[in-house]
């Protein structure tokens, strides 16, 4: 069923009989050509565009929970593709292009919202660092914008460029940058998948690899035995321990990143805006909630809440440069789990193990990765080679070097 | 979190900076002759276990000293508390 303002007032005046479920509650077969392990954004993504891009057939995503429920569900939403080195800036450009096209492609409001990003610049030498990023994302073909006190003046004129505490000198903008409504993201796929014949098996853990002779034959699950041609591991903030099961230790630790968001008010925060003196970043939902976080809590956690320490040092972030929120309530705060690798750049790889493949080290930015990372990784799976945009994403990095890539 | 510091008694976690897996105590011979595929795990590889984690913490705002804590990374629940100096010891170092 296609979704379209037709539909939305023919279900309106039919009483809205006409809908139905999004996906399809698949049981799993006995075997996959292409087994995705995770339902987050990233394994629906990779099933999405194993089926779309590649015309692949018996692929099946097992998540453990429900889908959405890990970090697609609870981060802070943020696209932008504003990054410094050349083995990241075309795949994160070509993630922020997918975000561009991905409605149509999906035929689902996911609410992609270009409201634009800004990095406040408070000395000089943050200005140079942020120049040469500018331009090494110009050079890679994305958008960057470096904005005087005046111009940030006109587009945010709550934000104190006179006398903070940490002078607002300037900042780096990049105006095709902004937030997805993060759930949508994985419904959107989950249906678009679906409609290509993709299995999304709920409630479906795995428990184990069957591993024989350095090849990876399928998966125990606690819905039983599932054979695989070519399995898939995508579990972010739980890469160590599902990967554990396959006797492999990763360049990753597990770290609680923490979310926090307002009551509504009225729109007053028209894009993104990232502090550059502390760690602290907001955007205003659509709803009207203040949305924002920080730092991570700085220690291996795999328990999704934080401590209080870090929702201190959050909000005296917020207080830095937005003083106006210090009266504001706080409606909820949250914590998932992040995939920390040990240069903060992610991994789409092949493992030793033969057929067993790897997607993960996304740290705490790897939402705005969900289209490209999809792409890139059904590209590995349906063709054993690298995608041309994620070559530096390999596991070898760290052993040769080049982890600075 | 408190830090049941064997010294100092109860603290509060954030006068301490978190160094990561205490596995780094044991760093590498580097005069073996794998020594640099050894380095490389020691430098990048972890266990990254949810359960029990052996750890070190340095107390930067209190005494400078390391410790090694076991702590549950599902519930912060921490159940042993040691000077990183005497587990050193312990395993037959000089410091
Ligand atoms: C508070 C917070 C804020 C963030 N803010 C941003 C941001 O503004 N911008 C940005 O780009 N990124 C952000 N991120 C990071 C981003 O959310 C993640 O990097 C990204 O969502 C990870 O990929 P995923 O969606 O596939 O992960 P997930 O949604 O976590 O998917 C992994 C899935 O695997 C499942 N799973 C785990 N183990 C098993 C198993 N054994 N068997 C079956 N299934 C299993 C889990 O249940 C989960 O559903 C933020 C993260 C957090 C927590």
């Amino acid at each position: 069923m296609r979704y379209s303002g037709l539909r939305v007032i023919k279900e309106a005046l039919t009483g809205h009989k006409g809908w139905k479920p999004t996906w399809r509650d698949a049981t799993p077969q006995n075997h996959y050509d292409f087994l995705v392990i995770g339902g987050g954004g990233h394994g629906l993504a990779t099933a999405y565009y194993l089926a779309r891009n590649h015309g692949a057939k018996k692929i099946a995503v097992i998540e453990k929970g429900w889908i959405g429920g890990g970090n697609v569900g609870r981060n802070t939403t943020i696209v932008r593709s504003n990054y410094l080195l050349d083995g990241n800036e075309p795949f994160y450009e070509h993630s922020l292009k997918l975000w561009e096209g991905l409605e149509q492609d999906l035929n689902y409001n996911a609410m992609v919202s270009q409201r634009g990003i800004l990095n406040l610049v408070h000395s000089d030498a943050q200005r140079d660092a942020f120049t040469r990023r500018g331009n090494a994302m110009i050079l890679n073909g994305a958008d960057a914008d470096l904005m005087s006190t005046k111009d940030i003046q006109k587009r945010y004129p709550f934000l104190n460029v006179t006398d903070a505490r940490f002078p607002i000198k300037g900042g780096l903008a990049q105006h095709r940058g902004g937030t997805v409504r993060h759930d949508a993201v994985a419904w959107g796929y989950a249906r678009a998948a679906d409609q290509l014949g993709v299995d999304i098996i709920q409630n479906c853990e795995v428990l184990g690899f069957r591993i024989e002779s350095g090849k990876c034959l399928g998966v125990e699950t606690s819905r039983g035995y599932i054979g695989a041609s070519k399995v898939a591991s995508c579990v972010a903030g739980s890469s160590g321990r599902l990967m554990a099961k396959a006797e492999m230790r990763l360049p990753i630790e597990s770290h609680v990143l923490q979310a926090f968001v307002t009551e509504g008010l009225k729109p007053i925060l028209p894009g993104v805006i990232t502090f550059g003196a502390g760690h602290f970043y907001c955007s205003q939902s659509d709803k009207g909630g203040i949305v924002f976080g920080g730092d991570l809590d700085g220690y291996n956690s795999y328990a999704q809440r934080g401590n209080l320490p870090v929702v201190e040092d959050v909000c005296e972030g917020a207080m830095a440069i937005f003083p106006m929120l210090g009266r504001v309530r706080l409606l909820r705060m949250w914590g998932g789990i992040m995939d920390m690798s040990m240069d903060g750049s992610p991994i789409i790889d092949q493992t030793h193990i033969d057929s067993l493949y790897f997607n993960g080290g996304w740290c705490y930015g790897g939402f705005k990765a969900t289209p490209a990372s999809g792409w890139c990784y059904a590209h590995l799976l349906a063709t054993d080679t690298p995608h041309e945009f994620a070559t530096a994403f390999r596991f070898d990095r760290f052993a040769k070097g080049q982890n600075d890539r | 979190m408190i830090i049941n510091h064997p010294i100092l008694g109860p603290r509060d976690s954030a006068e301490f900076t978190y160094m990561g897996d205490a596995a780094l105590l044991d760093r590498p011979d580097w005069q073996a002759k794998d020594a640099l595929l050894q380095f490389i795990d020691y430098g990048y590889l972890r266990d990254n276990p949810a359960g029990p984690h052996t750890e070190l913490w340095y107390h930067e705002q209190g005494d400078r000293s390391f410790l090694v804590i076991t702590r549950d990374t599902t519930t912060h629940e921490i159940s042993s508390v040691k000077l990183a100096s005497d587990v050193a010891r312990g395993r037959g170092r000089s410091k």
